[in-house]
């Protein structure tokens, strides 16, 4: 395959950070196709517009996803990408890799596909980028038995679950995210290979309210660490802050010139709900009051760690704006003890519950969060047998537009007009 | 045996799932798991980890771009093992992350970083702006109304240092999508890239009936605008076709994605909104969504000159403006959004003012507002 001009794309080599022309130049040495990517996206620069058709429906035989077709509109110009599909491989939790798992990816993808790849792509999975659907299948069978890994998921299914790295390098993990998410991850493989929902369904793991991958933005399932007793202080480690000796925020302000640490300007007035406060050197919190909002934990991570009673916070629904808008999850299960032990079943029943109304009421391509706007969050909690708590809602509604329910009115809504009418004439 | 293609069933491996992380973890990760006390920024991109057994991990974050090569991921994988013991891992925003376990192994592994010219820059920890998450645009979706790629490379060089320092007031999370389904999720960013068309969509009436089920590119429209009629194909034949009322049209793309013979990219129609004050965290304030800001920006290749100068422009507004630890978004709330746009000198238009579904939650019924230079 010939190499082709890119003078614009060459413009994206200048500059100090990365340069992805640059690599997939490098990468063209040994992948000639590599010239066809580099051509077609010039072209693209060109005419600043994208010149890739409308997908494809290819896939390995007995899934339903994991693989997104791509063809280029221009093929004969630049054979090298004429099939350019995506092939979604489903990460380990965490993103922790050997060298040796990475370079047998590596070595499977130089042989099958083009050698250029996302790590990762936005939902988790490995992603490498074009191939054909020829080398489907060999490359499927090489994956699954020497490589001892799996496709993703794609389509109408469960994506597959992504986490933060949690307790194996964070202190502040109130669960153990990682192996919730490669449990459930394994637990539902079907749900993750073979469409069967009304569209996409996402879980996410984050182990604290610091939420670092986003679950309560763009995941149906967002199970969210959290602890329900008291903030651990250590009052000598909080003096240490006040005296200047440790750097607030574990060092993450040190680029500028901030003034001398004030344990009142920087915490205790940055309290959500007000509930700290000094006494003398004694560091007091009000932890009834406390939402756990992790401020002062970030501040001063020496100090003090989230309370020893440890759980999860499940929140329902969140998805991007298209089309209705975009929402935020809802929070549905105060506190989930997510317990290894009894292989989590309290959020595999939680799931569970949710799949079964949500596949038989949910409409096509609708979100788990648009059916409960639609069908409404009081709808939604009764299916899910959940006691309504203040919790649920920000503040309480402010229309009187109560759908009242036959049983629950004395007498019930079945009424004779005649009877009225003998009190209340016409 | 290999793949037999005449036997494609044989020996067949299914629903394995991912590996289990644990065999990829250091071990100084695998003896520390759950046992970690505090964490320390020691220098920009530099982490230490202290563990209840008093054990260091020493994790140095670089950046990357997401689309990377396997010859990259080979030299990554070169750097592990001569550093850390084969193991490596990949943060959520595409930074790569080495780990040692000891302080006296970092200073080797960032003068091996250094030396291999600017592929592995050292950063994104604390109060700075990491890498920007982002989808595939023009290398390899169907849809995008800009590229993400190269838009990224453009604003990552004009804020490099930002990525390399932490001298704002809070972390700053950039994020782009290529298109209004905003795969990559950028609806809680504290800046968002958002690609957007501005063209209702052309009706191909010679390939309709081939390509799509006009009673699903109907119903996919979510204003109603698409309706079916009869249209003249260009053989002169008259087939089943739609139309498209412009006026109702928001160019959201979906009946383009429900029906290719709907295309609506276009040179001079697709560009760039930016959007801001999102965040997820739950850190003093609840999470918030990204707001309009800036309906359009041109898609001006290679570099993207008007909207990296807008994104260093907020950023440098903020930077200069916010208290420690306020994200973008509680700056504009505690300022008030007028004089977000007085103090950016972004010109506050008509387009953001919400007029879509739930707009009403975003006016003003107060009479508390500022006097800013937009009230004459
Ligand atoms: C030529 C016809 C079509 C092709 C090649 C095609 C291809 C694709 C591809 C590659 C994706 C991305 C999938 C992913 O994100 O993993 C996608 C998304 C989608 N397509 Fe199509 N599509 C076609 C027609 C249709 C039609 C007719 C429908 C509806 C019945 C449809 C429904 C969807 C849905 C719901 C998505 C949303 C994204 C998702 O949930 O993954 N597509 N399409
Ligand atoms: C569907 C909704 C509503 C209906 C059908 C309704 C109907 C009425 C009617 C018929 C009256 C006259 C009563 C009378 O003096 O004979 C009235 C009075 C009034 N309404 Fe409403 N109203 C509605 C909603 C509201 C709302 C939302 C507000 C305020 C936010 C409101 C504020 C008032 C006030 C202040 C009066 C005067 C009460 C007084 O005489 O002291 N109404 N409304
Ligand atoms: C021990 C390791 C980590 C610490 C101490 C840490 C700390 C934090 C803190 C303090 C916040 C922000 C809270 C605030 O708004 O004030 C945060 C947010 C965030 N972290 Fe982490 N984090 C860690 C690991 C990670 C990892 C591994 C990732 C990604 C793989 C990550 C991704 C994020 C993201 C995306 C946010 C932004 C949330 C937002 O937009 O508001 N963090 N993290
Ligand atoms: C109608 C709505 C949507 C459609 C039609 C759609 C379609 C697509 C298509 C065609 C791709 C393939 C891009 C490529 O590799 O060529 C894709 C990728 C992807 N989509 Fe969507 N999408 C939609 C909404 C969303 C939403 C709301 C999210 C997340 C909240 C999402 C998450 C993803 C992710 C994570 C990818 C992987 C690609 C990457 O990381 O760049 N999608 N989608
Ligand atoms: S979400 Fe919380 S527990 Fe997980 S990595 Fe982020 S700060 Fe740590
Ligand atoms: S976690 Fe948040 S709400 Fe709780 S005491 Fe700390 S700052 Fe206050
Ligand atoms: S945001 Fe839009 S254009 Fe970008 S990858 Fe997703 S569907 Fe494609
Ligand atoms: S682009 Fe969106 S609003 Fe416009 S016709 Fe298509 S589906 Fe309807």
């Amino acid at each position: 395959m010939p190499k082709h001009d890119t003078p614009l794309l060459d413009e994206l080599e200048k500059g100090p950070w990365p340069s992805f022309v640059t690599d997939i130049k490098r990468q063209a040495a040994t992948k000639p196709e590599c010239w066809d990517i580099l051509g077609q996206v010039e072209l693209s620069y060109k005419d600043r517009i994208t010149h890739w058709k409308h997908g494809g429906i290819v896939g390995v035989f007995g899934y339903g996803g994991g693989i997104v077709g791509r063809y280029s509109d221009v093929p004969k110009q630049f054979p090298g990408v004429a099939h350019f599909h995506t092939v979604r491989i489903a990460q380990p939790s965490g993103m922790y890799y050997s060298a040796a798992k990475l370079r047998a990816i590596c070595d499977l993808w130089q042989k099958y596909g083009s050698g250029m790849t996302n790590m990762h792509g936005s939902t988790g999975d490995m992603v490498l980028l074009g191939t054909t659907t020829p080398n489907l299948e060999p490359l499927f069978y090489e994956l699954t038995h020497d490589l001892n890994q799996d496709l993703g998921g794609s389509g109408s299914n469960l994506r597959t679950p992504a986490c933060c790295l949690g307790k194996s390098r964070c202190e502040w993990a109130c669960y153990d995210s990682q192996a919730l998410c490669h449990f459930l991850t394994n637990h539902y493989q079907d749900e993750i290979h073979r469409p069967a929902f009304p569209y996409k369904f996402k879980f996410k793991f984050s182990a604290c309210p610091n939420d670092c991958v986003a679950a309560i933005a763009r995941s149906d399932f967002a199970v969210i660490g959290t602890w329900r007793d008291d903030i651990r202080i250590n009052q000598a480690e909080v003096k240490a802050y006040i005296d200047g000796k440790t750097p607030s925020n574990g060092g993450a302000h040190s680029g500028r010139d901030w003034g001398k640490f004030d344990i009142k300007k920087e915490v205790i007035d940055l309290c959500p709900t007000g509930c700290m406060w000094m006494e003398g050197d004694t560091l007091k919190i009000d932890n009834k009051e406390c939402t756990r909002c992790m401020h002062c934990i970030n501040v001063m991570p020496r100090a003090l760690r989230p309370g020893a009673e440890q759980g999860a916070t499940i929140c329902v629904g969140a998805k991007a704006p298209i089309l209705d808008g975009a929402q935020f999850a809802t929070m549905t299960f105060p506190f989930v003890k997510i317990d290894a032990e009894t292989e989590f079943e309290e959020v595999v029943e939680k799931i569970e519950k949710i799949w079964d109304w949500w596949m038989e009421v949910g409409k096509n391509r609708e979100r788990v969060g648009e059916t409960i706007q639609r069908v409404g969050l009081p709808t939604f909690l009764k299916v899910m047998e959940v006691e309504p708590i203040p919790q649920h809602v920000r503040e309480p509604r402010s229309n009187p537009y109560v759908f009242w329910s036959d049983e629950e009115v004395e007498g019930g809504f079945e009424r004779d007009i005649r009877e009225f009418r003998k009190r209340h004439a016409q | 045996m290999g793949y037999d293609p005449a036997n494609p069933m044989q020996d067949r491996i299914t629903d394995i799932g991912p590996p289990h992380y644990e065999q990829f973890f250091p071990a100084v990760i695998k003896k520390n798991f759950g046992k970690w006390l505090y964490h320390e920024i020691t220098q920009p991109g530099v982490l230490m980890h202290k563990a209840e057994s008093g054990d260091e991990c020493w994790t140095v974050r670089v950046g990357a771009a997401r689309l990377i090569s396997i010859d990259h991921i080979r030299e990554i994988c070169d750097i592990a093992d001569a550093h850390c013991d084969g193991f490596v891992r990949w943060t959520t925003r595409n930074n790569v992350e080495f780990m040692v376990d000891s302080k006296a192994k970092v200073q080797p592994l960032l003068d091996d970083l250094a030396s291999r010219g600017n592929k592995f820059p050292v950063g994104a920890t604390g109060a700075s702006v990491s890498n920007i998450v982002h989808t595939q645009g023009w290398v390899h979706c169907h849809t995008p109304a800009t590229d993400a790629s190269g838009v990224v490379k453009a604003v990552m060089d004009e804020l490099f240092d930002y990525f390399t320092s932490m001298t704002l007031p809070a972390q700053v999370r950039v994020a782009l999508a290529c298109c209004l389904n905003m795969c990559g999720a950028v609806h809680a960013s504290d800046i968002a890239i958002l690609g957007v068309h501005r063209k209702p969509p052309m009706i191909d009436h010679d390939a309709i009936s081939g390509l799509c089920e006009l009673p699903l590119a109907i119903s996919a429209c979510p204003l109603g605008a698409v309706k079916p009629i009869k249209a003249t194909n260009s053989a002169g034949q008259e087939v089943k076709s739609v139309k498209v009322n412009a006026d109702r049209c928001m160019f959201c793309g979906n009946c383009y994605t429900m029906c290719p013979a709907m295309p609506l990219a276009d040179p001079e129609g697709d560009g760039i909104a930016i959007l801001v004050g999102g965040k997820v965290s739950n850190s003093r304030s609840m999470p918030k969504f990204s707001k309009l800001v800036i309906p359009f920006l041109p898609n001006n290749t290679p570099r993207w000159p008007e909207t990296v100068a807008a994104v260093k422009n907020i950023l440098e507004v903020y930077a200069k403006d916010a208290r420690k630890y306020e994200r973008i978004g509680e700056w504009a709330e505690r300022i008030g959004w007028e004089k977000f746009f007085e103090k950016t000198g972004i010109p506050f238009t008509i387009k953001s003012i919400d007029d879509y579904r739930l707009a009403y939650d975003t006016w003003r019924t107060s009479t508390q507002f500022k006097f800013t230079s937009h009230i004459k």
